[in-house]
């Protein structure tokens, strides 16, 4: 863990090969007292004096960012020159995603579907990421992605259908809103249990390695909190030690629910852990889409070009509250909030930027955010309004085909419901 | 977590001699334990293959397993087999030379980390790609319970049937081994036989050993082997050596009678089979004898027909009593066969207390007590 001094240097090559070297002559016989032989760690000098190794030996892992908070690119060796077309769709998407959040959260408040949450200040470590991608690679999440999705093309009907549950949502209405996924769009199926899908992601990847002039890798997205569950501990090390195309990205955005990420770990973070497990890992300011931007191009080359895992930490703050059972104010203090929702907010440094370029037209943004504000009224009229699927939907899926005992279940079901159709809501159901 | 394999693991691959001889050591012990261990509490009964499915092979249990792995992984180019300690040949020797021959790109040790395990093979079917994962024993598949439960059973049915992880098979060693204690003897069958999506399936012998698992890799559904270890080397029959299934969720009748419905799996199936020989010699009783070898989904016909037919119905399982599998098929025998129940289904089963080591003998639902059961329930 010694280089983590220099957190630009990763030597596990040098030192496998050393290692290599060592365990040679151990098994030729030969002698070298100067360093240990344990098969269990690196080659580490031995030391005749006692020293604890604490935390703070190491720096912690710097924060790279691109835009300042005025908008402005610091290095101009950084800047990735995107052509004004993809920084503006980079710009609507966000807005499209913020936009389409705040309408959400306020008909959820409004009792008209049962649950949601917003994306606010996370928007750009969304759409970087995903706009450093390719289609075809393959997106796990956890749930506050919808942003990779907006990049994607995944429109704004089938968010809101999915949300609802009725005729039109892919999902076919099982699972709670925002629980999102595209087969088309490489976007597997969201699941509430936390993590889950970490460990999944590496072994997707593996089996992408295995296929032929594979060029595609996975990206699994999680939080700082999640982070904390094992399957994250199993993911890292599956990854590392199976060498398996995959890009960790962690939003860290300092809270799970209500616990602040200081009651979470005592580490540096999420990205520290990168090096125990032997990943090159990066650490981005998630609020600089054009960091979070680059981070992603250099951590999928380098995943497909090795063959190995990245850990990626994009630094940001849950603007929101959790979700819409959850009022964040009374876990922290509003004003922090406001600093993140106005000078540190995502949206409000690129549009800094686009307003130096001379991108920015104050009346065509108006006009895109009442247009797509529009849309998603309409939208929430129409998909409250769709039917729900044919309540027998229940009972397919569970299986590639539905065993005997289903039929019968799904049989005794129906006679139920045809003798006490008044009790149930027929009605709001295709048939 | 602590498993017979557990000492060999810290040795490096240039050790890889080393750690094959102490591992092949330490389970060599197993099977030439002291005479008091070595007791086993069932004779084995041999299937005998009827179907031509090619050359018949005398191999125990272990070797029908390694060659449906074999027969995977060759006609399949995406399988994959891991878990761990699966590389050297795995610590009951069901992956021996698969290595070897299919590379270790293919075949290949996972740290050791059971939710890891499951998870990484539920994204390997996930990609389309065939994942055969091993838990080194049922005991410890609970750290797995998670990925396999809100996970691989879900994945289906929560996205609309747009995602599947159906190429996943998991095998895991299970049942009572002599001597295996706590975590070396469990039989966790019905924790998963309540997770609606997943197939869990237990051989008795070789032939139905090859069978399924080769059935479970093929399923379009998520898979659990459980094989009971102490089969693997006691278990000899003459094996089939081409490629065949034996279907999913179906019961087998391993022999025909009127008065007495007895339904077990595993090893159990044996006791059970023994228990007819003498209930027909001791009492004249003549028992029907049912290897349910599904649990889920399980053969409701082939176990409800019997049950009217004979009017008496023991069920017998190595796991506990309360809510272990008995209890599914007795409330369902009553549903369906009340009214021509001669007495109440029985249930002989290990004891609602954890899997004891030197009380196995007491503990297990041995021919005696399964004897004892067909006693009560004819004489009822």
């Amino acid at each position: 863990m010694l280089f983590l001094r220099n957190p630009t240097k990763i030597i596990t090559r040098a030192a496998r090969l050393r290692q290599h070297r060592l365990t040679t002559a151990l098994v030729e016989g030969k002698r070298n007292y100067g360093q240990a032989m344990f098969p269990g760690a690196r080659a580490a000098p031995f030391v005749n004096q006692l020293k604890l190794t604490m935390p703070q030996d190491y720096a912690p892992i710097p924060i790279y960012r691109v835009l300042n908070r005025e908008g402005e690119i610091a290095d101009p060796t950084q800047d990735p020159r995107l052509g004004q077309e993809v920084v503006e769709k980079m710009f609507r998407d966000m807005v499209l995603l913020n936009t389409m959040d705040k309408i959400l959260y306020e008909s959820q408040r409004q009792g008209r579907i049962s649950f949601y949450m917003t994306n606010f200040g996370e928007e750009a470590s969304h759409i970087g990421s995903a706009a450093a991608l390719e289609l075809r690679d393959i997106i796990y999440g956890q749930y506050r992605e919808a942003g990779v999705l907006v990049w994607r093309g995944f429109k704004i009907d089938q968010f809101i259908d999915q949300c609802y549950g009725n005729d039109e949502d892919v999902g076919r209405g099982k699972q709670m809103p925002v629980h999102y996924g595209s087969k088309e769009l490489n976007f597997v199926t969201i699941s509430s249990p936390l993590t889950t899908q970490m460990p999944q992601a590496v072994g997707t990847a593996y089996a992408l390695k295995c296929r032929p002039k594979n060029d595609a890798c996975v990206v699994c997205y999680f939080g700082e909190g999640a982070a904390s569950e094992g399957d994250a501990h199993a993911a890292f090390n599956f990854a590392s030690t199976l060498d398996c195309p995959v890009i960790l990205f962690c939003r860290n955005n300092g809270f799970a629910i209500s616990t602040p990420s200081h009651e979470q770990y005592n580490g540096d973070g999420i990205a520290a852990r990168g090096p125990a497990y032997g990943i090159a890992t990066i650490r981005c300011d998630g609020t600089d889409v054009f960091a979070v931007y680059n981070a992603m191009k250099v951590a999928r080359e380098f995943v497909l070009r090795e063959n190995k895992p990245i850990v990626l930490e994009a630094m940001a703050y849950r603007v929101g509250h959790h979700s819409t059972s959850d009022d964040s104010t009374a876990y922290r203090p509003a004003d922090e909030i406001e600093v993140w929702n106005s000078v540190e907010h995502p949206i409000s440094k690129l549009k800094r930027y686009m307003v130096h370029k001379g991108w920015f037209n104050e009346a065509k943004e108006n006009e895109y955010v009442k247009d797509v504000r529009k849309q998603v009224l309409k939208q929430i009229a129409v998909s409250e309004k769709k039917l729900k699927p044919n309540w027998r939907e229940m009972f397919e899926g569970v299986y590639a085909e539905m065993p005997t005992h289903l039929q019968d279940q799904m049989n005794e079901l129906e006679q139920h419901v045809e003798a006490h159709k008044d009790n149930y809501p027929l009605k709001n159901f295709k048939h | 977590m602590f498993a017979w394999g557990v000492n060999c693991r810290n040795i490096r691959q240039h050790n890889m001699k080393v750690s094959v001889n102490l591992a092949r050591g330490l389970f060599n012990a197993l099977k030439t334990a002291p005479p008091a261990l070595a007791r086993s509490h069932f004779t084995y009964y041999p299937t005998t293959a009827t179907s031509d499915k090619g050359d018949l092979q005398k191999m125990n249990m272990f070797q029908a397993i390694n060659q449906a792995m074999d027969i995977a992984l060759d006609e399949d180019p995406s399988a994959l087999l891991f878990g761990e300690d699966v590389g050297f040949g795995g610590v009951f020797r069901c992956s021996m030379n698969l290595r070897d021959k299919y590379g270790k790109q293919r075949v290949f040790n996972t740290p050791l980390c059971e939710q890891g395990i499951a998870g990484f093979a539920i994204g390997v079917a996930n990609a389309g790609a065939t994942a055969i994962a091993e838990i080194q024993f049922a005991d410890y598949i609970f750290p797995a319970f998670d990925q396999i439960v809100n996970e691989a059973a879900k994945y289906r049915y929560r996205s609309g049937g747009m995602y599947d992880c159906g190429s996943l098979t998991i095998r895991a060693p299970c049942g009572a081994v002599g001597h295996g204690a706590l975590y070396h003897s469990q039989s966790p069958e019905a924790y998963f036989a309540h997770t609606p999506g997943l197939k869990v399936v237990i051989p008795r012998g070789p032939i139905k050993a090859k069978g399924l698992l080769l059935a479970c890799i093929k399923d379009p559904n998520p898979c659990i082997v459980f094989e009971p270890k102490t089969l693997y080397r006691a278990a000899v029959e003459q094996v089939p050596t081409g490629v065949y299934t034996s279907e999913l969720g179906k019961a087998d009748i391993l022999r025909e009678g009127n008065d007495v419905t007895l339904i077990g799996w595993g090893t159990q199936v044996h006791v059970l089979l023994e228990v007819a020989d003498l209930a027909k010699k001791e009492l004249n009783v003549d028992c029907e004898v049912i290897d349910l070898v599904s649990i889920l989904p399980w053969d409701r016909d082939t176990v409800c027909n019997s049950a009217s037919k004979t009017g008496r119905v023991v069920v017998a399982h190595e796991a506990p009593y309360t809510q272990g599998f008995g209890s599914e098929l007795a409330a369902y025998i009553q549903e369906k066969c009340f009214l021509r129940l001669e007495a109440p289904v029985k249930r002989v089963t290990g004891w609602d207390t954890p899997f004891p080591h030197v009380f196995e003998p007491f503990y297990l639902p041995d021919k005696h007590r399964c004897l004892a059961a067909v006693k009560d329930i004819v004489n009822y």
